[in-house]
């Protein structure tokens, strides 16, 4: 609670629309208790006052009644008929779309059908049909308005609660023995109270123009009785002659609506986890870059990753993702990135490119050398024609890079226009050689096929076929295998294999399978809590693994032909990387750590050929002393 | 031994393209009719692709969703209404995404005491002393409890999500891709926990996984499941080391493995067969490189093959993997 008051807060235009509406609902509570003249006595001989003169602070309207009166306690009666008429709606609305959502089939469709019907009809004509029948009075008002936007919420929270009521926790209720009454009130309701609340915060405003449009029309509240509307109502007719009359209810009205707007777009924004995490502010074009050391010199290698450290800043914390990488791949090399969630593996990746969301992703050191050239920090221009062109990237879930809108030969001729000149049918001539290079089969007439028509190993392949479209010297592959079956999985790591082989690719490939880096990488190298700790040629890593994580982690996984059996599992979990120890990030876990693994930075060391750990204790030394 | 869990004949369809009224234009069968029985005490795994039907299988064991035809003994007692009420003190899930399956509104004391409250009837103390011993057999602290789910880590949640499906005191458990959202090294852990609780509590398992080496890590039994049918079962020492299925061996060979070069092990051209229109006879006649026009005109049916094999194929594998 506390948090969203903070949130709403931070909001300044949202604090505004609080204090102006909370101003104004107190006024309207106190109304009975202030020294106010009788709303509704008439004085005709005292007339059209104009505002400022003694007596009748804001003037009096045509019978002489006084306008400072009136306006408070017709405000009092709007915004009364405003929030009951937001209340019986919501209440209602919210019923239907819950009963609707959640039990589906034949019950959401009949109910949604007389849903749509209701809509069918423009609000206001409906309100007046509905007065019509019932009478003119307020309370046939408030029951006009309520009933015009019970559709709203109905659809609303229908939405929300179709969502809900398909979640594994509802399914765990039912299998816990909760009846569906039960889950409806305990389960799904709390789950769609902040989407009412929402709908509410933002309609009431709505609503309470809509009573006033009533009254305006003489159907609503019935004189001599006040509110907001009626008096603009009686205002009318003196418009011309004595504007204050109409002005003194129509800048009230101005004031509450616009404050409950402010205030329900806050309230919407505080309560909505997706604006909550940020999501919806924009990324910069390229990770934002904060280096204060001297930058790392080029090497000879195609890319070069030196001391790359990219930290999270968020509200004070400093999460360090990766701190402090080492990284190189040549021409043609499959390097593979192992490691667990958590690790760095994959913002290791997009630093490359500057593909870190900022905020809140900052690269503090280090370098990335492509071809003797450093990326970080480069201008914009040169990133954006690199991205693509010269470094691509194949991502993890093809449903959720490919857009699901455009045909996927329309995004590989898109890719491919984007880096060159080239006519519309020569890309997609293009397009149709790329997919018959992943091997996708009938590629004349999948090129027309949307993303969802195709099944998840055909839409990876067009991810791979769009990395490829601009004849790439680098791949960097983020766990492209993972959500593929084991059969899909190989075909798709025969495809990459090939490519290597033919066109020289070099690859890197992040993954947290063993059995996928030993079949495809020369060499590998282990992250743990953003640092590498141990990096190899794969056999001599798989094999003979030196750092205790790297042994650990192998040890824990099952293998095919093991049998059954009790696995080595490695106990605790990895540290929080704002809150990194001192010394080996692994101590803690580790059987074999002592104080001195605790005191201070441990440095990657060279123990073989190519193999390097970061271990003050290493294992399996033998062999690699052999 | 008894028999913890007998399906016969357990098939369901779904209804597409659904009208207002009248008849369904078309039947999707998610699950062919299955014939199964799990002893009590074992673990019986299930492996399969996406698509193969595991996942409906398991919701109509636990009530979840009505099997279409067939029934299903638990303990010797059909259940032939599916209501979860009634199947959850017998038989109960362990759901794939622990996070998504605990609800984001609630303490986790409150998620723990509903099957408690609702399938037992216990009173507050009984409940809360219960809780304790259920955390303490999953090795989780007591002070989680007044947390909400957003709090905890997967590892954390899923054995969360094993605390609630004890305490509904079954002795059957579903797991349902129960490690396959957690890193390695908390996988581990929760395939140890779920041995170990094995033995204290005498469970008995369903492990549903697509995961070839951890399915085979725990399971006494393995049934491979294709286009939803059963189309092998052995134990899980002998079923991939000596596939007599095709497909079982196909997903034998296609299982990642240090040391061995990549190779395709099919015809990439190949992909599941389009449930709406099944082709005729075998689902994987098209995958399989040893079809004969008896596979393509008619479905094998499961036939035993010794003790503790049986498979569907007219022309299995022998051991060396050279066909009859």
């Amino acid at each position: 609670m506390m948090a969203f008051f903070k949130l709403l807060a931070r909001n300044r235009l949202a604090l505004v629309g609080l204090i102006v509406i909370g101003i104004v609902v107190l006024l309207a509570v106190i109304t009975p208790l202030l020294p106010l003249a009788d709303p509704d006595v008439t004085d005709t001989p005292n007339r059209f006052k104009p505002p400022f003169s003694s007596g009748a602070i804001l003037g009096t309207d045509h019978l002489g009644r006084d306008l400072l009166s009136r306006l408070m306690w017709g405000t009092r009666l709007s915004l009364a008929m405003g929030f009951a008429a937001a209340v019986i709606a919501a209440a209602l609305g919210s019923a239907i779309g819950i009963i609707a959502g959640y039990f589906g089939g034949r019950t959401d469709n009949l109910i949604m059908r007389g849903v749509d019907m209701l809509m069918a009809f423009p609000y206001i004509l409906l309100a007046l049909a509905i007065v019509a029948a019932l009478g003119p009075g307020l309370m046939n008002a408030l029951i006009a308005v309520a009933a015009v936007n019970v559709p709203f919420f109905a659809r609303n929270i229908r939405g929300i609660t179709v969502g809900i009521a398909h979640k594994e926790f509802v399914d765990a209720a039912r299998l816990a023995g909760m009846r569906d009454r039960q889950i409806i009130v305990s389960e799904v309701l709390p789950n769609v109270a902040p989407v009412i609340v929402i709908a509410m915060s933002t309609t009431v405003g709505w609503m309470i123009l809509e009573t006033a449009g009533l009254s305006f029309l003489g159907l609503g509240s019935q004189p001599p009785q006040a509110d907001l509307g009626s008096m603009l109502g009686e205002a009318r007719a003196a418009l011309i002659t004595n504007p204050h009359t109409s002005v003194v209810p129509g800048a009230m009205i101005l004031i509450i609506v616009m404050g409950i707007n402010l205030l329900g777009d806050g309230i919407r924004d505080a309560l909505d986890p997706r604006l909550k995490s940020g999501a919806l502010s924009r990324p910069m074009a390229a990770t934002q870059v904060d280096r204060k050391d001297p930058v790392p010199a080029a090497t000879n290698s195609l890319l070069d990753i030196a001391a790359l450290r990219t930290e999270f800043r968020v509200r004070g914390r400093v999460y360090k993702a990766v701190g402090g990488v080492d990284l190189h791949v040549e021409k043609g090399e499959c390097l593979g990135i192992i490691g667990e969630s958590g690790s760095g593996k994959s913002v290791t990746a997009l630093s490359v490119m500057g593909l870190v969301a900022s905020p809140p992703g900052v690269i503090t050191h280090g370098a990335v050398h492509f071809d003797g050239a450093d990326l970080i920090g480069a201008p914009y221009k040169n990133l954006r024609s690199l991205r693509g062109r010269r470094v691509a990237y194949i991502f993890q879930d093809p449903l959720a890079t490919l857009h699901p809108l455009y045909r996927v030969g329309d995004q590989l001729i898109e890719a491919i226009q984007s880096h060159e000149q080239v006519s519309k049918p020569a890309a997609r001539a293009r397009a149709i050689d790329l997919l018959k290079s992943v091997r996708i089969p009938n590629a004349e007439n999948r090129i027309d096929s949307f993303p969802y028509e195709m099944s998840g190993g055909m839409r990876q392949r067009v991810g791979i076929a769009m990395a490829l479209a601009n004849g790439p010297d680098v791949i960097i592959a983020d766990e492209p295998t993972t959500a593929l079956d084991v059969t899909v999985q190989a075909q798709i790591l025969s495809v990459l294999s090939d490519l290597r082989r033919d066109r020289g690719l070099a690859i890197i490939f992040i993954t947290h399978d063993f059995g996928v880096v030993g079949q495809l990488c020369d060499r590998v190298a282990v992250m743990y809590a953003g640092r590498i700790v141990e990096e190899g040629p794969t056999d001599a890593v798989l094999s003979a693994p030196q750092h205790p994580y790297t042994s650990r982690l192998i040890d824990c996984v099952p293998t095919l032909g093991g049998g059954q059996r009790k696995l080595a599992a490695i106990p605790g979990r990895p540290p929080m990387v704002d809150r990194l120890p001192k010394g080996c990030a692994f101590a803690d876990r580790c059987d074999k750590a002592q104080d001195a693994c605790r005191a201070g930075d441990i440095a990657l060391v060279a123990t073989d050929a190519g193999h390097k750990t970061r271990c003050l204790f290493p294992e399996n030394m033998e062999r690699a002393r052999a | 031994m008894s028999i913890a869990l007998k399906l016969t004949g357990l098939s369901k369809s779904f209804p597409v393209g659904k009208r207002l009224f009248g008849a369904p234009r078309g039947l999707v069968r998610a699950v062919q009719p299955i014939d199964l029985t799990v002893q009590t005490g074992e673990t019986l795994g299930i492996v399969g692709e996406s698509g193969c039907g595991k996942s409906t299988l398991a919701k109509m064991l636990v009530g979840l969703l009505a099997p279409s035809t067939g029934q299903i003994e638990i303990e010797g007692k059909t259940l032939d209404n599916a209501d979860p009420a009634i199947f959850g003190k017998r038989i109960q899930y362990v759901f794939q995404d622990p996070i998504s399956s605990l609800n984001p509104r609630k303490t986790i004391r409150q998620i723990m005491e509903v099957p408690l409250r609702k399938l037992h009837r216990m009173d507050k103390a009984t409940r809360a002393a219960r809780i304790r011993e259920i955390f303490d057999a999953v090795n989780l602290r007591e002070e989680f409890l007044d947390r909400y789910p957003h709090e905890f880590s997967g590892g954390q949640a899923q054995r969360i999500g094993i605390a609630r499906a004890l305490a509904a005191q079954a002795r059957i458990l579903i797991l349902d891709e129960p490690v396959s959202a957690l890193d390695v090294s908390v996988q581990a852990q929760v395939l140890n926990l779920l041995a170990d609780l094995k033995g204290e509590f005498g469970l008995t398992y369903l492990f549903i996984s697509h995961d070839l080496a951890v399915v085979e890590a725990v399971s006494d039994r393995i049934a491979v499941l294709y286009f939803g049918a059963v189309v092998e079962v052995g134990s899980a020492r002998e079923i991939f080391a000596n596939p007599r299925h095709p497909y079982t061996a196909l997903l034998a060979q296609s299982a990642p493995e240090v040391g061995r070069p990549i190779a395709a092990p099919e015809n990439a051209q190949t992909e599941l067969p389009d449930p709406l229109s099944p082709p005729a006879g075998c689902a994987f006649h098209e995958r399989c490189s040893f079809a004969t026009d008896q596979c393509r005109a008619e479905r094998p049916v499961l036939v035993a093959d010794g003790p503790d094999r049986e498979f569907a194929c007219f022309n299995p594998l022998v051991s060396d993997g050279e066909v009859v």
